[in-house]
């Protein structure tokens, strides 16, 4: 899995966001691929106006707002 | 009923008289029905939102006509939350769908400017006709302003490359039920609260100093209706100011209860809450200062324009 957590320098939640993503990838114990992306013009290329969002192999899968850890897993458990 | 419960408050259980007595009446009274009902009208706006985001407000827009654009953009800019540090992708997301610029711009404008919270304590204080006035009017200036703007600006104003958009489905995003977004727009309004209780409060404390501390004839002497400069000099006064508009509009009801007019309260509000140095600043990463001077003056002027407007019709 690829995952990319898309944020800004100035979004406090961004940070949160990694943080859930991180926990959510220890507890379901995949192997993956994790990364803070704050360059605003590759965020622009996934078409992401409102961070944090979160991009599993190359799909955005949620945007301008911060997912639960469960939420997270469920979007882990999506991909096969 | 409310107010019945704070005079007894102050008068009775705290035996206070004179003007302590009005400004501890004027925090308490304000403060819970100001908190009240913007904790209500937030939690009703972050449900909102909840179907609305800014990527929708730019899918809706695309392709549509400059004007009907430019309204929309302008609409959409009070149902979507604000802060300076989002107007940059905001730029760049409109930019990147080939939104025209104008509507870009009214967007900008019209969103921190028409801002829920100020909405809600303009509610809160003056009830319904005042909130819809600000409203309107903020909507004009954002529509027209966008106009102009766009009209002014050249391509060479525009500092950045924009970079090609990647095709995103939507129905890959996960899927929220509806009781899931009742709680988190619950959670949202929550979040919202703590961020601005204090400034609110902050706001307040200063209103119910004016409220029972200056005299009556101070302000009227200064920004009162035999000042024909009153707008301008609020406006201009209010640019560089940089405070949210949860401590800015509880100032208005004390302001213009000392006989400041409510046209030059409210321009006053508008320049301070839609124009901000900080703004500048980081517009500054994607436009030229000419740019962000012409827009800055031409929405400055538009709200002095308002404020005039406002008080000739109230």
């Amino acid at each position: 899995m690829d995952i990319k957590v898309l944020g800004s320098e100035c979004c406090a939640n961004c940070d949160a966001q990694m943080e859930i993503v991180k926990k959510a990838l220890a507890k379901v114990g995949r192997f993956a691929k994790l990364e803070k992306v704050e360059d605003m013009m590759e965020v622009m290329n996934y078409g992401v106006m409102s961070t944090p969002a979160i991009v599993i192999n190359g799909e955005v899968k949620s945007r301008g707002k911060i997912l639960s850890e469960q939420e997270v897993i469920t979007l882990f458990e999506d991909q096969i | 009923m409310w107010n019945e419960t704070v005079n007894y408050l102050v008068y009775g259980l705290f035996n206070m008289s004179g003007n302590i007595a009005k400004s501890v009446h004027f925090f308490i009274y304000d403060s819970i029905k100001i908190l009240t009902l913007v904790l209500v009208i937030v939690y009703v706006i972050s449900f909102i939102q909840t179907y609305i985001s800014t990527e929708t407000v730019r899918d809706f827009i695309q392709g549509k006509s400059q004007f009907v654009g430019n309204l929309l953009a302008a609409i959409f800019g009070i149902l979507t939350p604000f802060c300076s540090c989002s107007s940059i992708p905001l730029f760049l997301g409109f930019t990147q769908a080939r939104i025209p610029r104008s509507a870009t711009f009214s967007f900008l404008i019209s969103s921190p400017m028409n801002n829920e919270i100020a909405i809600a304590i303009l509610f809160a204080t003056f009830g319904w006709k005042i909130a819809l006035l600000y409203t309107l009017f903020g909507l004009i200036t954002a529509i027209i302003g966008g106009f102009i703007v766009d009209k002014v600006s050249k391509d060479e104003d525009i500092l950045i490359n924009i970079p090609y958009m990647r095709q995103v489905h939507s129905a890959s995003f996960i899927k929220v039920i509806f009781k899931k977004r009742l709680s988190d727009a619950w959670k949202n309004a929550l979040t919202i609260m703590k961020d601005i209780y204090l400034y609110v409060f902050a706001g307040i404390a200063v209103g119910a100093i004016i409220h029972g501390f200056v005299p009556a004839d101070f302000i009227t002497k200064y920004a009162g209706s035999n000042n024909p400069f009153a707008v301008f000099v609020a406006v201009i006064a209010g640019i560089p100011m940089y405070a949210g508009a949860s401590t800015i509009a509880p100032l208005i009801e004390p302001l213009t209860s000392k006989g400041m007019l409510m046209g030059t309260a409210l321009s006053f509000m508008m320049a301070v809450v839609a124009l901000s140095l900080p703004e500048a600043m980081i517009l500054k990463k994607v436009m030229s200062w000419r740019l962000i001077m012409l827009f800055f003056g031409i929405v400055g002027t538009g709200i002095i324009l308002v404020g005039y407007l406002f008080n000739a019709i109230l």
